[in-house]
């Protein structure tokens, strides 16, 4: 292949090195106002009274407006937020009021003088406590609210999704095991830290029509939960996706855009920017939710699991809009990347009083395979088996058949251990550097889904123009993956034009075709998909156009570098570029017209599981594969770990692109080792004490590990030239295996994150008493 | 009350009035769109606000717009000449080392500034030059790569 395999630069990069691309908050529009929002001091409480008087007199105030203005609930899989407070606040920092002004300064001023009365409630602040039948309800009007079919809320309780395995049978898996093991482990709420914090601009003209620009990974779903929200048809809103400075999942869905519209309308025609600050983008917008594990394993002495019972409690925050289907994908990959006959899952999310949960890369793997990876380590100990041994055992392999009884197909899991264990040299082990030094060798794998509905769909259009250059016109957003990179090498690929000569543009819900979301690891292979398929049209009426002109059979015709070419008579040609507007007769008439491409996608024969146990042929559009190692050292006098070596290596079907994919798995592995290290949103009665990158650290350029990157390559069947995604399922296993290292150097287990150096002493401590 | 103040501003002199509470980020993207320079915390934490003082890297979002008088203030739509890029910014994408391109403009600052001062760092010296620069999405390792590739081609 020419292209696609190859190391093409970002497409985006001269606009980013130079600083000349505009995101959301660099753009400036004539008579822009400025928003500012009023929120809950308290986790929990009831809004008794709201008085924006003052506010509204203050000199420069346009708009104010309050949850009357906004009473319509909105979400994406459960429609159970608006987007502004309504009767009562469900945690601490919930917009309850906001104000469009003149300035940033009038509007925090506005803010300031808006008065709420509040009677506080008792709040759920822990997960398990919401569990409890005597909690406080976070939600009592849950069974008023629409879902989609495939979650199961609890009315009357905090559970907002209740997702079951139920496969083979677990009494007798128990019975068959020579061990049996139950371990617990704890995940913390961590937040996406995206250098770019959320922004919002909206605007609407005499006639209705309401334009949003936004950092949103996802314009087409914006789009929609506006639609739903404000009651306003979608051919009367216009979503702008102009860059995203990081998501990370924090920018799918929708967060801030709810807040500004009412104020758009009220302002006649005056646009309304809301920015959020680093603080607002700790607490208020989405956070990874917090998840409690327990897993009991049975284990016969041969290495081989025979019975595993997982019961994952979510913390889920205030609203779970989002966080069910993150709930859902724990529940039907709760076994892990493992070939378990007899599985019992309930994966439980819960409301609760604290900052909203949504989707984070990972989308809930990163959070079970920290409890599934260390448990698979606790277990070989157990039987005196080596990590490696046990994985290559219990591993899935083409054949084996995962928690939803689907047989799997096409997993290099085996391939990817191997490889890292090879990179890691792992049975020889290497000194300490120093004399307070251990060293230690971890391991853990991982796999990942897409995790979204069955039927979400991706679209594209090619222009071809008549110089032979074309225009590709996706929503597929390049949040930093390098999308656009990606999806125009596919382009190349089919048409022979080279990357240069193509054009992307995206996320403009008023030019640019549908794509549901850039979520779930999914543009590569379902936007991938749609760009294949709508350049191959263009090479269909290409091919038929030279087919008139030649006299040539359209099968014996191929594209070859810009040129429509026979396959017997090479020299028999025609350039792209003289078809691009139609074929010209030798009378002088004219034939078919300019050339558009068009192409749709949606994953085939995906097919909802069974309700009672989860079971299914196809839940998911394809599984990603594979392994992560890490070596490190620990002072024992400190606690402080150095991650010295990386090894990572994903089944990834097709690299499209090695330097693109090379710098997105390095990058996730420093944020999985953000997470395994630093990372925890410290929340104390329902308040984020850490809000800012001085007391949530994040890594910096001195962190990095040297990282070892390698690639699989079995086919996906479905995917463009084989690809499928990589972009969360790299982040997934760092944190198990930081913990399974730890335990390699100093023998004790850390069952919660992040590892820090407190928790390694204090373990240290008690294992020397 | 505003204040007058003078300084040159990627290689041009410029003069104005301005507010004594704005600080010199402000001023760089509202009043000289210059939005290269990015504001991720507003509190020095990030270095997405980088920009150049005299040689010398700063969080623009520290500073106070009146403290630029009298100063040569470089921004990252300073480097290129035109459609030629700094040699730099060509090596940031050649080697990959960018990806949502949030931090890049402050990410190359702070390296350009070292390189000003050393053209050949070694690789422990970019990345403490540029550890006050987070980026959440490249690991690193590519951005070190890129500034290393110049402090080679500078050895030569």
């Amino acid at each position: 292949m020419k292209y696609v395999g190859i190391s093409v630069p970002r497409v985006d990069g001269i606009k980013k090195v130079t600083g000349a691309l505009k995101y959301v908050d660099d753009i400036k529009l004539h008579g822009m106002l400025h928003a500012a929002v009023k929120r809950s001091p308290y986790p929990h409480g009831e809004i008794i009274r709201i008085d924006t008087s003052k506010a509204e007199k203050l000199s420069g105030v346009k708009a104010v407006i309050t949850g009357k203005d906004v009473s319509k609930r909105a979400g994406l899989y459960l429609e159970d937020k608006t987007f502004l407070a309504t009767d009562k606040v469900r945690y601490r920092g919930e917009a309850v009021a906001a104000v469009a002004a003149e300035t940033k300064e009038i509007a925090l001023e506005a803010v300031a003088l808006i008065e709420v009365e509040y009677r506080e409630l008792p709040a759920v602040t822990n997960a398990l406590e919401g569990l409890k039948p005597d909690a406080p309800l976070v939600h009592p009007d849950l069974g008023e609210y629409k879902w989609g079919p495939i979650f199961f809320p609890k009315p009357g309780s905090n559970i907002s999704n209740h997702y079951k395995i139920r496969k083979g049978d677990i009494e007798k898996g128990f019975a068959e095991a020579d061990f049996i093991v139950e371990n617990q482990f704890f995940v913390p709420h961590i937040q996406h830290c995206p250098i770019e914090n959320h922004s919002a601009i909206a605007q609407m003209d005499a006639e209705g029509n309401l334009t949003i620009w936004s950092t949103c990974q996802s314009p087409y779903a914006v789009q929609k939960a506006l639609s739903v929200a404000f009651d306003i048809p979608l051919n009367k809103i216009r979503v702008i996706s102009p860059a995203v400075g990081g998501g990370f999942g924090g920018k799918a869905g929708t967060t801030l855009e709810g807040i500004i519209i009412p104020l758009a309308k009220k302002v006649r025609g005056r646009p309304v920017k809301l920015t959020y600050s680093r603080e607002d983008e700790f607490v208020n917008s989405f956070v990874r939710q917090g998840m409690h594990a327990v897993i009991k394993t049975g284990i016969d002495k041969d290495g081989k699991i025979t019975a595993v019972k997982n019961t994952f409690i979510w913390d889920g925050g205030a609203y779970t809009e989002y966080g069910v289907n993150i709930v859902r994908a724990g529940g039907y990959a709760s076994t892990g990347p493992y070939d378990i006959p007899n599985v019992w899952t309930d994966s439980i999310c819960v409301y609760t009083n604290h900052p909203v949960g949504g989707p984070y890369r990972g989308f809930g793997m990163s959070e079970i395979h920290f409890a599934i990876e260390q448990n698979i380590d606790m277990l070989a100990e157990k039987i005196g088996m080596d990590p490696l041994d046990i994985r290559r055992i219990n591993g899935l392999r083409p054949g084996g058949k995962n928690a939803t009884g689907q047989v799997v197909e096409v997993c290099g899991l085996q391939e990817c251990i191997e490889e890292v264990a090879q990179k890691l040299a792992w049975s020889h082990k290497d000194k300490s550097s120093q004399p307070n030094k251990r060293r230690g060798k971890g391991i853990a794998c991982a796999y990942k889904a897409p995790s979204m509905p069955n039927n979400v769909g991706s679209s594209a259009i090619v222009k071809l123009n008549e110089d032979g250059t074309a225009h590709l016109l996706v929503s597929a957003q390049d949040i930093g993956q390098g999308s656009d990179t990606a999806l125009i090498q596919i382009a190349s690929e089919i048409l022979t034009i080279p990357p240069h000569k193509i054009t992307i543009k995206t996320g403009d819900t008023d030019y640019t075709p549908y794509e549901w979301q850039t979520v779930a690891s999914r543009i590569t292979y379902c936007a991938g998909n749609a760009v294949a398929r709508a350049c191959e049209d263009i090479k269909e009426q290409l091919l038929e156009l030279a087919q008139i002109r030649f006299g040539i059979p359209k099968r014996d015709l191929t594209l070859c570098d810009e040129y429509i070419v026979s396959k017997i008579y090479p020299d028999r040609k025609i350039a792209i570029k003289d078809l691009a507007l139609g074929l010209s007769m030798d009378d002088g008439s004219g034939f078919h017209g300019p050339i558009l491409g068009r192409g749709a996608f949606i994953p085939p024969n995906v097919r909802n599981t069974d309700k009672q146990t989860g079971q299914g042929e196809k839940p998911v559009a394809f599984w990603t594969y594979g392994c992560q190692g890490v070596e490190l050292e620990v002072d024992v006098e400190t606690g402080k770990i150095e991650i010295l070596k990386v090894a990572s290596c994903f089944d990834v079907g097709k690299v499209i692109n090695p330097m693109l994919i090379e710098g997105q798995v390095e990058g996730a592995i420093v944020q999985g080792l953000g997470s395994a290290l630093y990372e925890e949103l410290i929340l104390e009665k329902g308040i984020v004490k850490n809000p800012s990158f001085v007391d949530y650290k994040i890594p910096t350029a001195a962190d990095m590990p040297e990282m070892l990157v390698s690639f699989v390559e079995n086919p996906e069947e479905t995917g463009p030239f084989g690809a499928r995604g990589i972009g969360e399922p790299c982040m997934v296993p760092a944190a198990p295996a930081v913990a399974n290292a730890v335990y390699d150097a100093l023998g004790i287990r850390i069952t919660s994150l992040p590892i820090t150096a407190e928790k390694i002493l204090k373990a240290l401590q008690e294992k020397n008493k | 009350m505003k204040h007058a103040i003078n300084f040159i501003l990627n290689r041009e002199a410029v003069s104005i009035r301005i507010e004594p509470h704005i600080t010199l980020l402000e001023m760089l993207r509202e009043v000289f769109d210059l939005t290269g320079a990015k504001e991720g915390c507003g509190a020095g934490e990030c270095g997405a606000c980088t920009v150049l003082v005299n040689g010398k890297p700063l969080n623009a979002c520290l500073m106070l717009a009146v403290e630029a008088d009298g100063t040569e203030v470089l921004t990252v739509e300073g480097l290129a000449n035109g459609t030629e890029l700094d040699v730099l910014q060509q090596s940031f994408i050649d080697h990959g080392a960018l990806q949502c391109g949030y931090c890049t403009p402050g990410m190359i600052m702070s390296a350009k500034a070292l390189l000003m001062e050393n053209p050949t760092p070694t690789e422990k010296e970019v990345i403490e030059a540029i550890s006050g620069n987070l980026c959440r999405c490249t690991g690193y390792k590519k951005i070190v790569e890129a500034v290393m590739a110049v402090s080679q081609k500078n050895g030569k």
